[in-house]
């Protein structure tokens, strides 16, 4: 089937899409967007992590044709212009980047929490991301780059 | 493999009439897992979710209709009040991401015994509204859930919406789990304080083949607690009730936990959340 939806600001269109695959699927392989990332399939990592009309889902669990003339926000529409995004940043600056695999997912979930909460307390940061695995950083920084993230964007 | 995106509910009993077999997706959190897996390669796929009545809610005499799409996340951010044990086992569930997509009517097509919206539904008398073109029909959660991953619902049908009445009084959830997130219930307990009707809703999930009410030990608390002064319960009494809600488990032991640990915890679940269920009516809350 053919699907157009709307990605980072503007309209796509792909062909050929099989009803059964997911979003994250579309995105990576037929759109050009890789920078959500396809780890577990389940829902259980959150590298996949996106905006559907402003929600934040794990694209992986979202069927292609639900997208259909929605609008997705992925990892790569978070920042504007060639600066990176203070969340961006924030992570880099704060060493909560290791391998990098789950980074675009937890800026994208990170982004999210800071839009509805711009001074989480610990805990709620904690809960924000509980769907966003990292093998690598064992988190503590990820909590640093959180927080310093919040700290710059208020 | 079809796909079917139907913006009208008419026309979404009418695609599942003509075609039983289309699987019904929504949230798709259990659904895009199964076909993401290959475990289910269906001839159709049914999207609800441009249905808009599935997402909307209402009360009238006192009793809520809510939408078979309204998300977790709603549930927690609009009915918290009118819902509380709903509220509190739709905060453990999954993720943020999950929460925002899965649904309660996914919860009910799902069946699993560890489907956390199951016990509150079953300790407030919920009823399933289901549809199909020849009219809708109202099934007590109780006999909606007809064994592990099974549910009542003919192949026509589809889930509309639940009705359940606003909290009566103080309801609690808990869960037992690895973890604080993400995790599939070991155990877990719902708990509805009727005190107008000096009457208590227990529900065990994960433990046995459905969700289970314990009668027993509801029958014996409404006789022994003391409604009108809003004494304290006694330790025994307490004890009593954690010791009955254990044996109306028939749990399994699997990777989550052994059948003697599922009984034991589901125990302490009891004691505990009547304990704070009680403190909060006695402080007239
Ligand atoms: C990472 C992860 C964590 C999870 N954690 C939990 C958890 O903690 N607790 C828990 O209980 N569950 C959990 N789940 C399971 C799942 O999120 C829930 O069962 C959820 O309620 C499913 O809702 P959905 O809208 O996504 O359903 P879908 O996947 O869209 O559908 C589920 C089933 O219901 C049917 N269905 C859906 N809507 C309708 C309708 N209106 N009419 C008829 N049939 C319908 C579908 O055909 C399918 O059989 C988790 C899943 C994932 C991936
Ligand atoms: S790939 Fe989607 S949650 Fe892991
Ligand atoms: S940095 Fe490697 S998984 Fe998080």
């Amino acid at each position: 089937m053919r699907l157009r939806l709307n990605i980072n600001g503007e309209t796509r269109e792909a062909d050929g899409v099989w009803e059964g695959e997911s979003l994250l699927y579309v995105l990576r392989e037929r759109l050009g967007f890789p920078g959500s990332k396809n780890a577990c399939e389940q829902g259980e990592c959150g590298s996949c992590s996106v905006y559907l009309d402003g929600v934040l889902v794990c694209s992986c669990l979202v069927l292609a044709g639900q997208a259909e003339g929605r609008e997705v926000v992925t990892v790569e529409g978070i920042a504007e212009g060639e600066e990176l995004h203070p969340v961006q940043r924030a992570f880099v600056e704060a060493g909560g980047v290791q391998c990098g695999f789950c980074t675009p997912g937890l800026i994208v979930a990170t982004h999210d929490l800071l839009g509805r909460n711009p001074d989480p307390t610990d805990a709620e940061i904690r809960e924000a991301l509980a769907g966003n695995l990292c093998r690598c950083t064992g988190y503590e920084k990820i909590l640093d780059a959180v927080r310093l993230a919040a700290e710059r964007m208020s | 493999m079809e796909f079917h995106s139907p913006d009208s509910w008419r026309e979404a009993l009418e695609v599942k009439a003509a075609q039983p077999e289309a699987v019904a997706i929504f949230g798709g959190t259990d659904v895009m897992v199964d076909l993401n897996f290959d475990r289910e390669r269906p001839g159709a796929v049914l999207d609800l979710t441009r249905v808009p009545e599935l997402g909307e809610w209402g009360e009238g005499d006192g009793r809520l209709r809510v939408g078979a799409g309204v998300t977790y996340t709603r549930i927690i951010s609009e009915l918290g009040s009118e819902l509380p044990g709903l509220a509190m086992a739709s905060r453990t569930v999954g993720s943020p991401q999950i929460r925002n997509r899965g649904t309660v009517g996914g919860n009910l097509g799902t069946a699993s015994p560890a489907g956390d919206a199951l016990p509150p539904l079953y300790v407030s008398d919920a009823e399933v509204e289901l549809a199909s073109t020849n009219g809708t029909r109202r099934v007590p959660v109780v006999e909606f859930i007809t064994g592990p991953k099974r549910n009542a619902m003919r192949p026509d049908e589809l889930i509309a919406a639940f009705h359940i009445p606003r909290a009566e009084g103080p309801q609690q959830y808990a869960k037992i789990g690895t973890r604080n997130a993400m995790v599939i219930a070991v155990c877990a307990f719902g708990l509805a304080l009727r005190p107008e009707r000096k009457r208590v809703g227990a529900c065990l999930g994960s433990a046995a083949p459905t969700p289970v009410r314990a009668r027993e030990a509801e029958e014996f608390i409404e006789s022994v607690l003391d409604w009108d002064s809003r004494g304290e319960i006694g330790d025994t009494e307490l004890r009593r009730f954690g010791e009955l809600v254990g044996e109306a488990a028939s749990p399994i032991s699997d990777v989550r936990g052994t059948a003697a640990y599922r009984t034991h915890a589901v125990g302490v679940l009891a004691r505990r959340t009547l304990g704070w269920a009680w403190d909060e009516y006695r402080r007239g809350e």
